[in-house]
């Protein structure tokens, strides 16, 4: 028990946490300018670059824009979040439950994209026969509550 | 990371914590999880939304305004200055865990009083932008926006805009908050007594979960 205790209490001085610190001031200012170049950029293609191009070319200005995003969500995680300075175990028990994300990502857009493909793509008339076969036994229903 | 681990450290092996941190801490970090799960939902069913619907709103037409400038077409600069803000604002809440594990009390004051600022400046900001897309008509069930294409847009643009934005708004308002009390136990010396800063870290983390999904939140509405 005693091992336990000498080892529980220096984490909250200077002791274990004190290699892992990463907190120079050279290396916030650094995560800072970056931040900053990567939304300047931003700005830059949203508001000059890509409104002169075609609409259609907009899902490659967005594939830009994630490969921006991911940079900045990096260095906000690593460096001000500090992530990036902590033991594995630790950045392990974060980085692995946010992979569900990339499922979730892909599961829901390929849903709405179907959900757009089927509703651009239906028969009219084949809803017309799915409404007129609905209503029989709605009618059913209604004489059976009589 | 990986240097502070060697080959016969057994992390798991009892007698030691085997994350190196300290216990709030880790528990701010699975609260963030569950959070950013929350987000993750909200941005998700709208880019759901997105995928199954035929045209959107541009926003570079949307959000083209800038505060005092009237009717100048100055798309993405406004929210960009929104971004910096909150950028700086995280800037300096490290700069105030940095003077916490100097305890250099002065130091987190004069920090966390920066980034409070920077937290009420956002809010403001967005304040602002609520307001004068509210006068232009747009708001929850009311979108007179149209389409890039020029046809007629759904309000699920204002909905999810106002939904999302808003919940992010309100982690910022709370953000504010939790850093006022810290700031005021810094100015009461509680943490002095205490011996170490570690509450200034945790807020702090909660603070750049704030950035960070300001973020997404920016190339997902107004990047897209």
């Amino acid at each position: 028990m005693a091992t336990i205790e000498t080892h529980e209490h220096p984490t909250h001085g200077e002791g274990t946490e004190g290699k892992g610190h990463g907190l120079s001031k050279k290396a916030i200012w650094r995560t800072f300018w970056i931040l900053l170049v990567i939304t300047c950029l931003e700005l830059i293609v949203g508001m000059f670059i890509a409104p002169s191009f075609p609409h259609h070319t907009k899902i490659w200005f967005n594939l830009l824009y994630i490969i921006f995003t991911a940079a900045k969500a990096f260095y906000i995680i690593a460096e001000f979040m500090h992530l990036g300075h902590e033991i594995k175990n630790l950045v392990m028990t974060i980085a692995v439950p946010a992979m569900l994300f990339l499922w979730f990502l892909g599961a829901f857009l390929w849903d709405g994209n179907s959900f757009k493909h089927l509703r651009n793509t239906i028969n009219p008339r084949d809803v017309q026969k799915v409404e007129s076969k609905s209503h029989a036994p709605a009618h059913g229903e209604q004489e059976h509550l009589k | 990371m990986a240097q502070s681990i060697s080959a016969n450290q057994k992390w798991w092996g009892g007698g030691r914590s085997p994350f190196n941190v300290e216990y709030g801490k880790l528990m701010m970090w699975y609260f963030l999880m569950s959070d950013a799960f929350t987000f993750g939902a909200f941005l998700i069913s709208y880019g759901t939304i997105r995928f199954a619907t035929n045209a959107w709103p541009d926003p570079n037409q949307v959000f083209s305004s800038f505060p005092l400038l009237g009717h100048a077409h100055l798309p993405l600069v406004f929210v960009s200055l929104m971004t910096f803000i909150l950028i700086m604002s995280s800037v300096t809440m490290v700069l105030a865990v940095g003077a916490g594990h100097n305890n250099d009390r002065m130091g987190v004051v004069k920090w966390m009083g920066w980034t409070i600022l920077g937290g009420i400046a956002f809010l403001s900001c967005q304040a602002w932008e609520w307001t004068h897309l509210y006068h232009q008509g747009a708001w929850w069930g009311r979108n007179p926006f149209i389409n890039y294409d020029g046809t007629q847009s759904t309000t699920n643009f204002s909905n999810f805009f106002f939904t999302i934005t808003g919940f992010h708004g309100f982690h910022v308002f709370s953000g504010v908050i939790i850093n006022i009390i810290m700031l005021l136990m810094a100015l009461n010396g509680t943490f002095e007594r205490k011996g170490h800063y570690l509450m200034i870290e945790k807020a702090g983390l909660y603070w750049h979960f704030v950035d960070l999904v300001w973020v997404f939140v920016f190339t997902c509405f107004y990047l897209f």
